[in-house]
């Protein structure tokens, strides 16, 4: 029954990291042949999932399956079926990226005439022929990235993670990234693709797991996370700080629901409807003020707008405030089930 | 294939890999057989006249065993450092999400460093040679001399790879290695005679193994004199069962220890 079987199934994982909960009952599926996006903030536990299912970690409690396989009891089995790209690209600089993708070929056991076959399909694939001769310390990011993930598609895994595959890409590199992912998507690989953008999950994913410090705070597809945040939103940037107050008094009857006002950047949000005729509204409303608008537009929601409407915080309040480019899930605050 | 035929597949693969990066970086290997070549000639020339060794050996064929085993033991820290690295930039996460050998990694590491030991050892006897070293006694002697030293780096290598996994920095590796190895190979028997150290140091250096493994290989080669004073220490008058047994107790302490810790650690 194609389509009717889950290439994933996560029930209830509970990981706690010394007094630090990391996960605290996530569960979720993947149906096999489609993409789910594992999307959430800093910290949010989007790769300590991605550890458990890939078997580089053991869950305190709950259960996981791969491939049908149970990723504790039949850890061996999970590994031979899945391929991960984690957040860094691991890839060996000495070798040369043909060198990589047939050691790795190897150690899935595909033999020497295989490994090197699809070393070589891959390295057409991915668009990294011209430099498979060259050890991979003289990649670009974007290629050392793109080597990563045809590394971990070499034994043609049926389930492929992809932690965060585009996060320190420029973006012209990102949107090339996308191509590539889109393009395994139509052999029919599932996918877990973890992310902070939802523009990236947008454009990638069937379906969207949203997790915030721990636990799974939406799902569905992009447009029913769309529904449930509200539609597109009004931005504008004024000259000063007197003048937000003015322009949130003008443009409050437009509003559908609660303002963003941000004194710092001088910027005001809100969600609304009715598209460009109410953009010309708002227009029209300003002008009867002293208002200088520096900057004024249509909005789609992002993964802030997610987090602002279903947490009430800002995707960027969700990391550690330490360090918040560190993806370790440890140092998230004590107390992290925070009731909803 | 069954799980042994996997494992020795596996380290091959990565024996090879490791390999490669020698290859490629010359410098590792220049300055690992560097440094030695620089020690035989300064305690050659430099203290060579200073030390009075007992009976009438030669200093250079004194001096070369406790090269041999100075070099191998600091090159074994080798090990440690290649660890952190590739759990820093995330090629054991990469390595441990594979259907490989669970042991293979650590195999495949110890052996390529093992074999960077038998380059630095051999371009060293050759110096030795240049310098007035002489093997003086049999081909199988002389073999099993080399063996011993080796043996013993490659068990060094397995607690190496234990404490690569667990410092995880390279640097830090690097540094704390060398201050507990660096004295441990100079409160020895390796430059100057046991009969020189004040009581207290001479009983550590009388039991510590790389004064065996020195003492060992001097006899295997045949750099010490009949006419030569007994040590009084067991360690010394049986240097080659005490290194065999250090040997021994290392691997089978650290060899379960690192496959362990390599298999629950992961990329920070």
């Amino acid at each position: 029954m194609p389509g009717m079987t889950n290439a994933v199934v996560v029930e209830g994982l509970v990981k706690r990291f010394g007094a630090t909960t990391a996960l605290d009952g996530v569960g979720f599926t993947v149906a096999e042949g489609t993409v789910l996006g594992l999307l959430g903030p800093n910290g949010a536990g989007k790769t300590t999932v991605v550890r458990i299912l890939s078997t580089l970690m053991r869950a305190d409690a709950g259960r996981a399956e791969v491939a049908g396989l149970d990723v504790v009891r039949q850890a061996g089995e999970v590994r031979a079926s899945i391929g991960l790209t984690g957040q860094y690209a691991a890839v060996d600089e000495y070798l040369t990226g043909s060198e990589n993708l047939e050691m790795v070929g190897q150690l899935y056991r595909l033999g020497k005439r295989e490994s090197r076959a699809r070393a070589g399909q891959l390295l057409e694939r991915f668009e990294l022929t011209d430099a498979a001769r060259r050890p991979a310390k003289t990649y670009s990011g974007g290629m050392r990235r793109r080597l990563d993930i045809a590394a971990s598609l070499i034994a043609r895994p049926r389930v492929l993670f992809l932690d965060e595959p585009t996060t320190g890409l420029d973006p012209r590199s990102r949107l090339g990234m996308w191509e590539f992912i889109a393009d395994l998507v139509q052999d029919g690989t599932t996918i877990l693709l973890t992310t902070q953008y939802l523009e990236e999950a947008d454009r990638l994913a069937d379906r969207m797991v949203v997790i915030d410090r721990g636990q799974v705070i939406a799902r569905g597809t992009a447009d029913e996370l769309k529904a449930q945040v509200g539609g597109e939103r009004l931005e504008l940037t004024v000259a000063t700080v007197e003048q937000l107050v003015l322009a949130a008094e003008a443009l409050r009857p437009l509003a559908q629901a609660e303002m963003r006002r941000d004194e710092q950047t001088r910027r005001l949000s809100m969600p609304v409807s009715g598209g460009t005729e109410t953009l010309a509204e708002a227009l029209h409303r300003l002008s009867a003020t002293s208002v200088q608008v520096l900057d004024i537009g249509l909005r789609r929601p992002d993964l802030d707008d997610v987090f602002l409407t279903l947490t009430g915080h800002a995707a960027e309040d969700a990391a550690p405030p330490t360090d918040p480019a560190d993806p370790v899930e440890p140092s998230l605050p004590v107390g992290t089930g925070a009731p909803r | 294939m069954s799980t042994v035929a996997q494992t020795i597949s596996d380290s091959v693969t990565i024996t090879r890999r490791n390999l490669i990066k020698v290859k490629r970086v010359p410098d590792l290997i220049v300055f690992a057989t560097l440094s030695p070549i620089m020690f035989v000639l300064l305690f050659r020339y430099v203290f060579g006249g200073a030390i009075q060794v007992p009976g009438d050996v030669p200093y250079a064929e004194f001096l070369l065993p406790g090269i041999f085993a100075q070099t191998v033991v600091l090159g074994s820290t080798v090990t440690g450092a290649s660890i952190a690295e590739d759990l820093q930039k995330g090629l054991i996460d990469r390595f441990r999400s594979l259907p490989m050998s669970r042991s293979a990694v650590l195999i495949g590491r110890t052996v390529a460093d093992l074999g960077l030991n038998v380059i630095s050892i051999v371009v060293m006897a050759l110096t030795g040679l240049v310098v007035g070293w002489r093997i003086r006694s049999s081909v199988p002697e002389a073999a099993a001399g080399f063996l011993v030293l080796l043996l013993l780096a490659f068990s060094i290598s397995w607690l190496m790879a234990l404490v690569g996994l667990l410092v995880r920095t390279p640097e830090v590796v690097n540094n704390a290695s060398f201050m507990v190895l660096f004295p441990l190979t100079f409160i020895a028997n390796t430059f100057v005679p046991l009969e020189s150290f004040p009581p207290v140091l001479r009983t550590f250096a009388e039991w510590n193994p790389v004064s065996a493994v020195v003492q060992a290989a001097r006899n295997l080669f045949g750099n010490t004199l009949p006419g030569a004073p007994v040590p009084d220490a067991w360690s010394l008058q049986h240097p080659v069962l005490y290194t065999v047994l250090w040997t021994a107790l290392i691997l089978v302490v650290f060899v379960p220890l690192s496959v362990r810790a390599y298999q629950r650690t992961s990329t920070r």
